[in-house]
């Protein structure tokens, strides 16, 4: 089933490699086919959380394969309820990056649509990969179809921009994949095999200095891809070159394995190391938080600006991470599936203003509600999503990674809560500038709203927000034990990080969050 | 066979036959008449290389100085393996550049047979003989387009350069052989290991030059100043071959004596080598980046990429040993394709080797971009290509051996050279070249050796499982 999950839209981008459609021809065909397969995939991610026990925290619909016996690697799979809604949200994100891509890519559609699904391949398989190489060889795959997208499909620096995200991501895992090797040494040391398994890593005893070194190349490398500051230089320039199919996949997805990674490896490996680090990591997501805003106010340009916000909602996940506590974590993880949502709509909405327009500075815009009334709409909704507006995904989210920074450490709290109020003033300003007042350039006059295909792409975004913030649980549920899990293990080995938090606050937090929308939660 | 001596150097005795043949195909060829010669040199191989199959774990000794073990087997099939596609490459820029088919072949056997003689010598003064049977040939080879001023240039220095460093090794094998009374690596390793010597002189002596008689043919910095000319004045498939055979069978040759014979002395030569592996992966990917000739990108990545092989000699482990077999499989088939593509885009008035001709490349023949974005991509390591799972292995070595900085380093400088592939890829997708668009015709075989190196390139990627067993069971057999 999960190899399913991978290698379907795989073998898509393959049966795509096998029409012929040097001269353009059959785009049409290449588009239905990709949408198609891109669905069906989605299908199965959805297969996948209705067959999920949402009761255990252990590892689900396994498959373990010998790969390279010789050195331990296995081919093998398993989710949780952490790398299941990830699945999901890939599922979800890639059949919307086809549909805004409908007209905008006009040349080599071919291509473009392999790439697209090649992507999606390598990072459901990022997610569903419990043996670090087969991880690491999926982590570094889908570098390929990426840098593609970027530098083919792009703007006009396009391809200073696929080469900066090329070069950075891949200098941060180059020294993760020493650091991967050294553990299945250390693993051949204790054990006499080597091993590249996961869950025997996870109970591998490290010496303090060696996690000291390991946790670090795991970190930066998760860190760049994050992007935690001060590694998010590559993130502007790739997110403002990249085509809007590939901003969204790259805002929606693929920042989320950097905090995905903190979550999977980097912490629970080196739990002694996590814990000597987490304040400055924390400090840095702080830091993140509120730069990310300040730079991100004065962007003159929509997709820069979104861009930027990335910097400062991701710097929320990784707080949460850092405090380590259920809520934490809980909430980091919701955060990056509403993240995930939010910034994807924005990307979308800002690709379908620049489509038409040919140009994303805010200032070439104004009073566009009045000619657009549907995509205003559609744009607020996002946008209230993304500033944390209660009921909304982003809200809950901010709050339980918020609420996890406060057990842990409050000073953190108030810095981050000031990242709040200037994600407020910049969306806002920016939502005001954009659709409201009056028409100030005559060529928005005659702007189209939305179209069919796009009412198609924005609808079910909206959709999800709303249903992310109205009905947290559907979510929170199946990643509770996981969760817990991974708290408990990383706390066992250093128990000093745990404040003043317990079992029951997790659960007292989610009925408080509940209680505004679901007053039936409430049990005892 | 009629005597068991003799079993051990049938490959040899096969790539030789077909050689002669290919002289005296040439021989009685009527002018203007064009024969098959390339086929011979294809039988040859392809029997060459079954025989090793066959020799496989009975290792076959011959007349004392030839070991056909599985170490010297497993090089013997790589170049087997790395002879048929240059064959197969070669056909199309021959017939297209109207250069002599008899002689092309023929030295390219005899190279052949020299590298295989020096993969599973056993004695220094036979890996000399060897050294120096294909090192003529390749000088030739370097200047097979007589009428090429490049070529002939890059001929004269590789051949100037090449006798320089011959003569190193030879005093190195002189020097030994005054101390241990032999020339035979399992005689010197036994002297060696019973006497205490790390103090005498001489025989440090002996190390230092031997090791710069190999880094000279590895092209290891400081010793690779002759790489870049002769590489680029080349023709590209020449190139191709030199850089994949001369170096897999001078990396043989190493790995052989430096961990048998010279085994005692690791303590002394593992730091130097680390040195010369660190200088050289850094000097390859870091100049490698300023170059816009890619026959020139090409030849310092390959510097680098002896570099990366260096670092599992250092390691010595039998990891590290067997990842050498592995990455020199891996990187063979990479390189020797890359440069195939570059021999096929080239014309017979113009070789197209600067980074400017394959602008837009994918635009006009976006199945060889297509092969070559996958060469690249192997070569820098990134997977699912024989290149990742060949970077993994020799790194993984050297992380065994407690060799972290040289596997960081190794990494890091893995990432400069991405930069430098990625141009090219950058040119061939990313660029607009249509105006001065280079007319491509790729024949059937040309095409044919390309698919087969790219299904390779993923086999090893993917599922290397096969391979790496077979590496690592050539290396238990021996040291």
């Amino acid at each position: 089933m999960l190899t399913l999950s991978w290698a379907l839209p795989l073998a898509g981008a393959l049966l795509l490699l096998l029409i012929g459609n040097a001269d353009g021809r059959r785009d049409g065909l290449v588009r239905w086919l990709a949408l198609a397969v891109s669905l069906v995939s989605f299908g199965v991610t959805l297969a996948l959380w209705a067959g999920f026990n949402p009761a255990t925290a252990d590892f689900q619909f396994v498959e373990r394969v010998a790969w390279i016996p010789a050195f331990g690697i296995d081919y093998y799979l398993g989710i949780d309820g952490i790398s299941l809604l990830l699945v999901v949200l890939t599922g979800f994100l890639t059949p919307i990056a086809l549909l805004s891509s409908w007209e905008s890519v006009d040349k080599k559609v071919k291509e473009f649509s392999i790439f697209v699904l090649a992507l999606e391949a390598a990072m459901i398989g990022v997610f569903v990969s419990l043996d670090l190489f087969l991880f690491y060889v999926f982590w570094d795959a889908m570098l390929i179809p990426m840098y593609f997208l970027i530098g083919i499909w792009g703007y006009d620096q396009r391809i200073y921009a696929a080469i900066k995200f090329m070069l950075y991501t891949m200098a941060g895992s180059v020294l993760m994949l020493v650091a991967i090797l050294g553990l299945a040494y250390l693993h051949s040391e204790a054990t006499g095999s080597y091993s590249f398994d996961l869950l025997k890593l996870y109970t591998l005893d490290i010496a303090p200095n060696t996690q000291r070194w390991f946790f670090l190349a795991f970190a930066v490398a998760f860190a760049i891809k994050v992007p935690l500051f001060p590694f998010h230089t590559w993130l502007p320039d790739a997110h403002v070159q990249a085509p809007t199919a590939g901003s969204i996949i790259l805002a929606g997805v693929l920042l989320k394995m950097g905090t995905y990674g903190l979550v999977r490896f980097a912490f629970p490996l080196f739990p002694m190391a996590a814990a000597e680090f987490a304040p400055w990591i924390a400090l840095l997501a702080v830091i993140g938080i509120i730069y990310g805003a300040l730079v991100a106010m004065v962007q003159p340009d929509m997709k820069k600006l979104v861009a930027y916000s990335s910097v400062s909602h991701l710097g929320f996940v990784v707080l949460g991470i850092c405090a380590m506590n259920v809520q934490g974590v809980q909430g980091a993880v919701y955060q990056m599936l509403a993240h995930g949502i939010s910034t994807g709509g924005l990307f979308l909405m800002v690709g379908m203003l620049s489509d038409r327009r040919h140009t994303r500075l805010i200032s070439e815009f104004g009073g566009l509600k009045n000619v657009m009334p549907r995509l205003t709409a559609a744009f607020l909704i996002i946008t209230l999503a993304s500033i944390g507006m209660p009921a909304l995904n982003g809200f809950i989210g901010e709050f339980l990674t918020m609420l996890g920074a406060f057990l842990w450490d409050p000073r953190y709290v108030v810095a981050a809560g000031l990242g709040v109020i200037l994600s407020a003033v910049y969306m806002l300003w920016m939502f005001q500038r954009v659709y409201l007042g009056s028409v100030t350039h005559e060529e928005n006059e005659t702007l189209q709203d939305l179209q069919p295909r796009e009412w198609a792409s924005v609808v079910p975004l909206c959709a999800v927000a709303i249903v992310m913030g109205v009905f947290p649980t559907i979510f929170l549920k199946p990643m509770e034990p996981a969760v817990q899990r991974l708290v408990a293990q990383v706390q066992s080995v250093q128990p000093l990080r745990v404040r003043n938090d317990t079992p029951n606050a997790a659960i007292k937090v989610q009925t408080v969050v509940d209680s505004s929308q679901q007053r039936r939660q409430i049990e005892p | 066979m009629f005597n068991t001596q003799l079993d051990a150097i049938v490959p040899m005795l096969c790539v030789t036959l077909a050689a002669l043949a290919s002289m005296g195909a040439e021989a009685l060829r009527r002018p203007g008449e064009r024969t098959p010669i390339g086929a011979l040199g294809l039988i040859g191989l392809i029997f060459g290389g079954a025989a090793a199959v066959l020799l496989w774990d009975r290792n076959a000794e011959g007349f004392g100085v030839i070991a056909a073990d599985n170490f010297g087997l497993f090089v013997t099939i790589t170049l087997a393996i790395i002879g048929v596609l240059t064959i197969m490459f070669s056909s199309q820029v021959l017939e297209r550049d109207g250069l002599p088919a008899g002689e092309y072949y023929a030295l390219l056997l005899f190279s052949i047979v020299g590298m295989i003689m020096m993969a599973t010598a056993t004695d220094l003064l036979v890996i000399f003989i060897a050294l120096e049977i294909l090192s003529l040939a390749v000088y030739v080879l370097t200047a097979i387009r007589r009428d090429n001023v490049a070529g002939t240039e890059a001929a004269f220095k590789y051949f100037l350069l090449g006798a320089f460093s011959s003569a190193f090794f030879l005093y190195g094998i002189a020097f030994t052989y005054g101390v241990t009374g032999s020339t035979r690596l399992a005689a010197v390793g036994s002297f060696l290991s019973a006497q205490s010597m790390s103090n005498n002189p001489m025989i440090l002596l002996a190390l230092g030059l031997l090791l710069v008689g190999f880094a000279f043919k590895i092209s290891a910095v400081p010793f690779h100043m002759w790489t870049p000319d002769a590489y680029e004045g080349a023709p590209a498939i020449v190139t191709g071959f030199m850089s994949t055979g001369v170096k897999a069978a001078a990396f043989a040759a190493f790995v052989r004596v430096f961990l048998s014979a010279f085994e005692p002395f690791k303590d002394e030569w593992a730091p130097v080598v680390a040195l010369i592996a660190i200088l050289t992966m850094v000097l390859g990917t870091v100049v490698g980046v300023a170059q816009s000739n890619l026959k020139r990108m090409l030849a310092y990545s390959s510097i680098a990429h002896g570099g990366y092989l260096l670092v599992g000699l250092v390691a010595a482990n039998q990891v590290g040993k067997a990842a050498i077999l592995f990455y020199l499989l891996a990187y063979s088939v990479t390189n020797l394709a890359a440069f195939g593509v570059i021999a096929l885009v080239g014309t017979r008035d113009k070789a197209n080797d600067s980074l400017r001709d394959y602008a837009g490349l994918w635009h006009r023949r976006p199945a060889l971009a297509a092969l070559m974005t996958v060469c690249l991509l192997s070569l820098g390591g990134l997977p699912p290509t024989a290149g990742f799972i060949g970077k993994w292995y020799i790194f993984s070595a050297a992380v065994s051996a407690g060799y972290y900085s040289l596997a960081v380093i190794g990494m890091l400088t893995s990432v400069i050279s991405v930069f430098f592939y990625l141009r090219v890829v950058v040119m061939m997708y990313m660029a607009d070249g249509e105006g001065e668009a280079v007319q491509v015709r790729v024949t059937g075989i040309g095409m044919a050796a390309l698919a087969v190196s790219i299904a390779a390139i993923f086999y090893l990627g993917v599922l290397p499982t096969k391979v790496l067993d077979l590496a690592a069971s050539s290396i238990s057999t021996i040291f």
